[in-house]
């Protein structure tokens, strides 16, 4: 489904992105971990093209991305993705916010795009909240709204990028459980996060970046009790007594 | 001041001329701000360097020379157009100059994670800065527009130098015939800050309206 060869990014100087590879499978769940500034966020976001890779290639579901337009609109319209900070449109009421894009991408008509939101909010648990504005739910909400969000496009694969970091510590669990469902619904989904506990409950694999390399990989429960680098072994030491 | 009774058919005309410059001077400056603010935000850097040059130009030019300029230039490569018409084609372009400027603060003041969830989502750049930026933006420049728009009442009053009779104008023969400044501009002065005063209810109903949960 994805399929990421040689990637390398600068920021200026700053080699961000060192020689990725990564392959994910239709149906495939990867937890990418790793410190702080390994280039998590970054890789995430050459995914979809929200940054672009000075070398490599990004191939979603068989087509390279490309570099802008509308097939660039389009590729990203088959890319879901989930934000640490939300980014619900703050002017729209949540169902505003679910019913845009299909309607103005998609061409969905209204009552169509309606009511596959109000199904949607129901599945993440916040059906009630439809005709509210972002502003008046709370992170957990606002974050499941996000998800439904993306949802509505019907993606082929699903980005998350620390979905529960910006959460308070309460409101955890309740996306995470959505993030499960997705992933027991066979989603293709890449998830960046700090959750040890829902990766190694949910992901088919775990893949440790550190420096802008992918440093080790593998299935969870290997990765987690037997970490195979120093790297690895350090950082799960760090995050799991914590 | 019963000397402008005296000359009220009159002076309404000219307030109604003033008002046509003032509404559709607005609507065109309205629609030009837009797209000079996108050529701004573009991610093409020539739209963008040319959405600079045009407010950095426009906002760097005497209104007054503009018009005189396009009323007798423009003539000159053979287009003709009625002076209230020229008047609000220019005061349209200049204002746009000063509009983009405020909107492109509001685009400021919209976090970035807006605009890369609408992209995230399939949304071209347009369809977002459309649906997603600009509602936001303007929202927080509510009150900076309603300025703009006393300012541009004030500046249609320029117009009288290319030969539009406009309240002003209409101010200054009445005074020819009656020479009576004082009284005659007293009154008409108040009713430009009936008008700005006017734009300053509606835009204050606004933003209160338009007030957002963050
Ligand atoms: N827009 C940017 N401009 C410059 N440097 C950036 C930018 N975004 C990220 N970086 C740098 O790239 C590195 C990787 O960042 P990021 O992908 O956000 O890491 P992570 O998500 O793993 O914490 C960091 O050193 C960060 O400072
Ligand atoms: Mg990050």
């Amino acid at each position: 489904m994805i399929r990421v060869r040689g990637l390398n990014k600068w920021f200026g100087e700053h080699h961000v992105l060192r020689d990725i590879d990564l392959h994910v499978a239709r149906g495939e769940v990867v937890v990418v971990i790793g410190p702080s500034g390994s280039g998590k966020s970054t890789l995430c976001r050459c995914l979809n093209r929200l940054e672009t890779a000075q070398q490599g290639e990004v191939v979603i579901d068989g087509v390279p991305a490309p570099l802008e337009g509308r097939e660039l609109a389009r590729l990203r319209a088959d890319v879901g993705m989930v934000f640490q900070s939300f980014n619900l449109f703050q002017h729209k009421t949540v169902l505003e916010n679910i019913t845009l894009a299909p309607m103005k991408v998609r061409g969905v008509s209204r009552p169509e795009a309606e009511r596959t939101a109000r199904e949607l909010l129901a599945r993440v648990g916040i059906g009630e909240q439809a005709g509210k504005l972002p502003g008046q739910l709370s992170g957990g909400q606002q974050q499941r709204a996000a998800i439904a969000r993306a949802l509505a496009m019907r993606p082929k694969v699903m980005l998350f990028d620390e979905p529960t970091s910006a959460l308070d510590p309460e409101m955890v669990g309740e996306v995470l459980d959505v993030m499960t469902g997705l992933a027991a619904d066979g989603m293709t989904m890449v998830v960046v996060t700090h959750e040890m506990g829902f990766a190694r409950r949910a992901a088919d694999r775990v893949v440790f970046m550190a420096d802008g390399q992918i440093v080790e990989q593998g299935a969870p429960a290997a990765f987690f009790d037997r970490p195979q680098t120093d790297r690895a072994r350090d950082f799960l030491a760090k995050v799991l007594t914590h | 001041m019963s000397v402008l009774l005296d000359h009220l058919p009159v002076i309404w005309q000219g307030l109604v001329v003033t008002l046509q410059l003032t509404v559709a001077s607005f609507l065109g400056a309205a629609v030009l701000g837009v797209l000079v603010t996108a050529m701004r935000v573009s991610p093409v850097g020539v739209l963008r360097a040319l959405g600079t040059a045009y407010v950095e130009a426009f906002q760097n030019l005497p209104l007054l020379v503009l018009l005189v300029l396009a009323f007798f230039g423009l003539p000159e490569i053979g287009i003709k157009a009625e002076p209230l018409v020229t008047a609000i084609v220019v005061i349209s372009i200049y204002e746009a100059a000063y509009i983009a400027e405020a909107l492109r603060s509001g685009v400021n003041s919209v976090g970035k994670g807006q605009g890369e969830a609408a992209r995230a989502l399939g949304l071209t750049f347009r369809q977002s800065l459309w649906y997603v930026i600009l509602p936001q933006a303007l929202r927080t420049v509510v009150q900076p527009l309603g300025n703009i728009i006393i300012a541009l009442t004030m500046n249609t009053l320029l117009a009288g130098a290319i030969s539009v009779v406009d309240l002003t104008e209409e101010a200054k023969r009445i005074n020819l015939v009656e020479a009576q400044p004082i009284p005659i501009f007293v009154g008409v002065g108040l009713i430009y800050a009936l008008i700005a005063s006017g734009v300053g209810f509606v835009t204050g109903r606004l933003e209160r309206r338009l007030v957002m949960v963050r």
